[in-house]
């Protein structure tokens, strides 16, 4: 079993980096041959980096938009950054220092985001317009969050597992040495979930994630009159003209 | 037509109940195969149009980051759901911003994804069928490019682009729409969407200058095709026809000859609109923003000024630039663009907005007015969805809402604010942008105005607002339609330099 998820780790692993830098390399090297930023835009490149930090850590546009989706979305997001920055402690020792100063916050950080989790769910359950657009994925996805959530707790909270044996799993893992993991079933599910959330994060919806830092529609400098912005493709066309 | 009704008004603004189905049609008039072999589409649809469908999406999503990005990046979040007025004027459920673009996701997915060739059901892929195709063409021509939905995404995807797509795909297999294929072509072949050859115009500007003599006994010029001239006016081509467009047309010139601007029109170029963006083709776009590159090169002006028009401003401001060297900044080996940029001065902004130059040259103090000439106008101010969402006016970002606004303060007495989630950059388009100005899409148009119509009613309930002022043609033509049907008076819809007009004093210069 600690072979089984050694080596599926490795892969999802693999599959995430990859994948996620292939993604962003088509991203980047797509181009974009018009100004397209939703104005009013900022009409500096320090502008633009202002606005996309507020878009990517408040979800401004989704605040404008709606008050509830925004609640949940963001109690789920910044609960899951700070969880996934607490088990930072599983591989790294000793434990860095602003690592062990998050370590209570992320405790409860796994309730906040469950809850962000249900709450998403119940709109898309609950909300006819959110119910129509919903697919089967859409469902899924917030299950898989659900489970991984859910089995973390239960082992933090309710069932321990042996977190010492676990931290020395991911170090013998991260040298290419394969250590037991505790024979715990809720671990087990924990593992699987989270590794399927790297397998299908360069194929799904996850994408939102790199590619809200490409999307002209905020990216873009409002300075169309005082520059000219040319893509090769239709700078092409201009030639002998 | 006599049929359409307006839909009632929501007693709140509360968020329809779904009908699915509700607009299901066969959408607008096609195009035929001379409208569409005159700008070089296929006549009619093609027989390999799945083949054709899919590899033109390829070629796309390779060409613009937007949808590329546009395509993956969705999470079905529902925030832009309730934000299209057209959701909200027919209830139909792919009237949801995420809904339309899901028309052309589903098939994304299914062809250019790995879960969506494994497992379609499950990720909401489908096959491209004859169905899909005709649901494009009907719901991607039930949305104006207004871009409101793009306000409100948390990645800012912009359906317009989406939009734009579809009907660059359905154009590039013989599927394109009648009305905007049309006028492209006259554009092309006559220099103006409404296709007034030269001669007409030349005796409607003269006819022009004399209703403004009589009117005030002060030769007001309306000249075309100076040489020379220091500024080009590139307005959209009901300016010279339509009401009330024509009084904002008055005020242009009213401004030039009070503040003792030498300008002029150009035959060749008489177009401001560009149907081009509305279709989503680059090389349309393109080839028709090339007339005003040309006609400034041959009648060497030092500045080009755009009229009242939305989506014109829209493409003057953000692409004239980048389609052909309208502007500044570039660089010193872009032979293409330094020509023309050259020629102009660029102590003004290239392009200027007539609403850009009349505010400065109020600034200026170059110009006066007797505000009690506007005095039986209480006013409101309609921002025109592509001057809101797609452009800016002035050194500032929001500018474009500032300063037509002053203009109106400085020119009229009263003047009220509609309320504020239906203003600035949150505007809800008149329903007849985007190529939908054509009375077989009456009935969407309608609907569609719904939202801004419970404002306005709203505001002249309370204010008793007796005028919207706004700066775009085709809000002002959409507006004089449909505020009939909603039980207003169509007059009510009037241009912002059709105010100016009102009570610009005319004395000094003779």
């Amino acid at each position: 079993m600690s072979a089984m998820f050694a080596i599926l780790f490795y892969l999802a692993t693999l599959v995430f980096v990859v994948g996620l830098i292939h993604r962003i390399r088509t991203y980047a090297s797509t181009p974009a041959p018009l100004k397209i930023p939703t104005t009013p835009a900022p009409t500096t490149q320090a502008g633009v980096v202002l606005r996309m930090a507020r878009e990517v850590v408040f979800f401004e546009s989704l605040f404008k938009a709606n008050l509830w989706t925004w609640g949940a979305g963001w109690l789920f997001h910044a609960s899951l950054a700070l969880v996934t920055m607490r088990h930072l402690r599983y591989f790294t020792d000793p434990v860095w220092g602003w690592v062990e100063l998050i370590q209570p916050f992320g405790m409860y950080a796994g309730i906040t985001m469950l809850l962000g989790v249900m709450g998403l769910w119940a709109r898309r359950i609950f909300v006819e317009r959110i119910r129509y657009i919903s697919t089967p994925s859409d469902h899924l996805m917030l299950l898989l969050f659900v489970a991984i959530a859910g089995s973390g707790l239960l082992m933090k909270f309710v069932s321990h597992t042996d977190v010492i044996a676990v931290k020395g799993f991911f170090q013998g893992w991260m040298h290419f040495s394969v250590q037991p993991l505790p024979a715990d079933a809720l671990l087990f599910l924990h593992l699987a979930a989270v590794a399927l959330l790297l397998l299908i994060f360069p194929i799904s919806k996850l994408l939102h994630a790199p590619g809200i830092f490409f999307s002209p529609s905020r990216n873009q400098t409002d300075n169309p009159r005082e520059k000219r912005h040319i893509s090769n493709w239709a700078q092409s066309q201009e030639i002998g003209k | 037509m006599s049929d359409i009704t307006a839909p009632a008004y929501r007693p709140f603004p509360t968020i329809p109940k779904l009908i699915p189905g509700a607009m299901e049609s066969k959408g607008p008039y096609v195009a035929n195969e001379k409208i569409n072999t005159a700008i070089g589409f296929p006549g009619a649809l093609v027989e390999d149009w799945h083949d054709k469908t899919i590899a033109k999406m390829g070629d796309l999503l390779s060409k613009y980051r937007s949808l590329k990005v546009y395509m993956d990046a969705c999470v079905h979040c529902g925030a832009c759901s309730d934000k299209c007025h057209y959701f909200i004027g027919t209830q139909d459920p792919k009237n949801m911003p995420v809904a339309r673009q899901d028309l052309m996701r589903s098939v994304y997915r299914r062809y250019f994804t790995l879960p969506g060739k494994l497992f379609p059901k499950l990720v909401g892929a489908r096959d491209l069928t004859k169905e899909v195709l005709d649901e494009w063409y009907n719901y991607y021509h039930q949305c104006s490019e207004c871009r409101r939905c793009s306000v409100f995404c948390p990645y800012g995807i912009d359906t317009a682009e989406v939009t734009m797509a579809a009907r660059e795909i359905l154009d590039s297999i013989g599927y394109g729409q009648k009305y905007s294929n049309e006028i492209i072509g006259k554009v092309h072949r006559i220099g103006n969407n409404l296709g007034l050859p030269q001669n007409a115009l030349q005796d409607t500007l003269e006819g022009l200058e004399e209703d403004v003599k009589e009117a005030t006994g002060i030769d007001v010029k309306f000249p075309m095709d100076v040489k020379g001239a220091e500024v080009l006016l590139i307005t959209p081509s009901a300016d010279f026809f339509a009401e009330p467009h024509i009084d904002s047309l008055i005020g242009y010139a009213k401004v030039f000859h009070a503040t003792g601007t030498s300008w002029t029109l150009s035959s060749m170029s008489s177009e401001a609109g560009n149907f081009g963006m509305f279709i989503g083709n680059y090389d349309q776009l393109r080839q028709i923003a090339m007339r005003i590159r040309q006609a400034a090169l041959e009648l060497g002006v030092k500045r080009i000024v755009v009229g009242e028009c939305g989506h014109a401003w829209r493409v003057a401001y953000s692409f004239w630039n980048t389609l052909t060297g309208v502007g500044d900044g570039a660089d010193a080996n872009d032979r293409f663009a330094q020509m023309l940029q050259k020629q102009l001065d660029h102590r003004y902004k290239q392009p200027s907005h007539i609403c850009e130059f009349t505010w400065d040259m109020i600034q200026d103090e170059r110009l006066s007015f007797d505000k009690s000439k506007n005095d039986k106008h209480i006013i409101t101010f309609h921002d025109s969805c592509n001057v809101a969402r797609g452009s800016r006016m002035g050194d500032y970002a929001g500018g474009q809402f500032e300063i037509p606004r002053n203009i109106i303060k400085t020119v009229a007495n009263n003047f009220y604010e509609m309320t504020p989630s239906t203003t600035r950059e949150q505007t809800f388009c008149c329903g007849g942008g985007g190529g939908l100005l054509t009375d077989d899409l009456l009935d969407v148009r309608v609907k569609g105005a719904l939202p801004r119509m419970e404002v306005l009613k709203q505001a002249v309930d309370e204010h008793g607002v007796n005028f919207m002022a706004t700066i775009c043609a085709i809000c002002k033509a959409q507006f004089t339609k449909v505020l009939p049907i909603y039980g207003f008076d169509r007059r009510v819809v009037g241009g912002v330099h059709q105010l100016v007009s009102n009570a610009i004093i005319l004395g000094e210069h003779k």
